[in-house]
């Protein structure tokens, strides 16, 4: 595989897992504005995760296509960040079973829009012939993610006693997975090389600056970082990702080359 | 005999928006260009939002139509310029706002991406699209769909789509 392909299946994969992730909000959010706001986001996500797959099966040729990119790859082949795979709730292994958290989505989504927006600004200058008109549609979409992100960051955190621990609690349990967006990966360092993507450690002050200024407002304690620092972009993935992996690519594996 | 350029656009002028049947595709900005290549017409679209749902059935639409009116020319999705609100015509956004649908303004000047989230407070009035008062309310950023926000008017109480600046 080339540059390009492992690098474009980094972003492809961040976006389809986390656009699915937050699809399980769809018929269940917390109030119906935000349950369209989610799924509205999904959407986005997916539309953005197609344009790329298309693009890396058009790169790979032969009887490549974008489902069988997102639906015929297993667990160990996929190179989203571990931080997107999670489930909406707290630390929990396998299959335990917890309430969907708000705050949890919340914080997530707001940690990945910060850092998609300022990538995508970068990536609108890529080497890439196609790359750049992908970035310039996703920036204009993660800007709308941020915003309601980071709005509902602040009103989390600067609410009730319950909705700040809880979102005190989502940002420790999660700020600590973002120590992957700043770690290198062979497939990053070759695309850098090659121009076709951005070195994320020019991005970390402006992502800090973002995220501090937000934390202040919400009222939020930034935890201290540390421990193991994910490898999701390398394949090295949570046990969480193989559940959601097994419900999204049922469907198409039961019925291989099915049109509807 | 092929079909000119102009008869290709005769043929797609007025096709609608299957979401907002109001408003046709040109008006949009989603229809583009028809021109004539080596091989044959091509007929160019530019994309609204990466997930819009609508653009498998706008793609249908064009095909069928073109179909209808004998004229064989391909369809081919351009995404760079990425498509934006400002492309909408004028006529557009005055057919949106008599449906009931708040136009967009036209989109801030692309400023970077910490300046922008820095300065998150710079809300533009959405006047009312139906009795045009200017005291109006966000009620949610995402609406129906991925391209528009929920308003509600504070005077006539109507609660109303925004097409959002893209």
């Amino acid at each position: 595989m080339s540059a390009a392909t492992d690098y474009l299946l980094h972003l492809a994969d961040n976006a389809l897992v986390l656009g699915q992730r937050n699809a399980e909000w769809c018929g269940h959010g917390p109030i119906l504005e935000e349950d369209i706001a989610l799924a509205n986001v999904s959407l986005d996500l997916i539309g953005q995760a197609r344009l790329l797959y298309q693009l890396v099966a058009a790169l790979k040729g032969g009887d490549c296509t974008e489902d069988k990119l997102a639906y015929f790859r297993d667990t160990h082949e996929f190179r989203n960040y571990t931080l997107v795979e999670l489930p909406h709730h707290g630390p929990l292994s396998s299959y335990a079973k917890a309430s969907l958290d708000y705050a949890t989505t919340i914080v997530r989504n707001f940690l990945y829009s910060a850092m998609m927006a300022l990538l995508w600004e970068a990536l609108e200058k890529s080497a890439d012939a196609d790359l750049p008109a992908i970035a310039a549609k996703s920036l204009k979409e993660v800007r709308y993610h941020l915003r309601h992100s980071r709005d509902w960051l602040v009103r989390l955190g600067d609410g009730t006693d319950e909705s700040h621990a809880r979102t005190q609690a989502a940002l420790d349990h999660l700020l600590p997975y973002s120590q992957e967006f700043w770690a290198g990966s062979p497939a990053e360092s070759a695309a850098i090389a090659a121009g076709i993507g951005v070195d994320p450690n020019a991005l970390k002050s402006d992502w800090d600056t973002i995220v501090d200024a937000a934390l202040a407002e919400a009222t939020l304690q930034r935890p201290p970082l540390g421990g193991y620092v994910p490898e999701g972009k390398q394949g090295i993935h949570s046990e969480h990702l193989g559940y959601l992996l097994a419900e999204m690519q049922s469907l198409a594996r039961a019925h291989p080359n099915g049109v509807w | 005999m092929s079909a000119t350029v102009e008869e290709v656009w005769a043929a797609l002028e007025d096709l609608a928006d299957p979401e907002i049947p109001v408003i046709s595709l040109r008006e949009l900005g989603i229809l583009r260009e028809v021109r004539a290549a080596a091989d044959g017409l091509e007929v160019v679209i530019t994309p609204t939002y990466s997930g819009c749902p609508a653009m498998g059935q706008i793609e249908d639409d064009l095909r069928s139509t073109l179909e209808k009116a004998g004229i064989a020319a391909r369809i081919v999705t351009r995404l760079a310029p990425a498509w934006t609100t400002d492309w909408m015509t004028e006529s557009g956004k005055e057919k949106l706002r008599a449906y009931g649908i708040a136009p967009p303004h036209a989109t801030p000047a692309a400023g970077s991406v910490v300046r922008f989230i820095a300065n998150p407070a710079t809300a533009v009035a959405v006047p009312c699209p139906r009795c045009g008062s200017a005291n109006t309310l966000e009620t949610s950023h995402f609406g129906s769909t991925a391209c528009k926000a929920l308003y509600r008017c504070q005077d006539c109480l109507e609660p109303f789509d925004y097409f959002k600046p893209y």
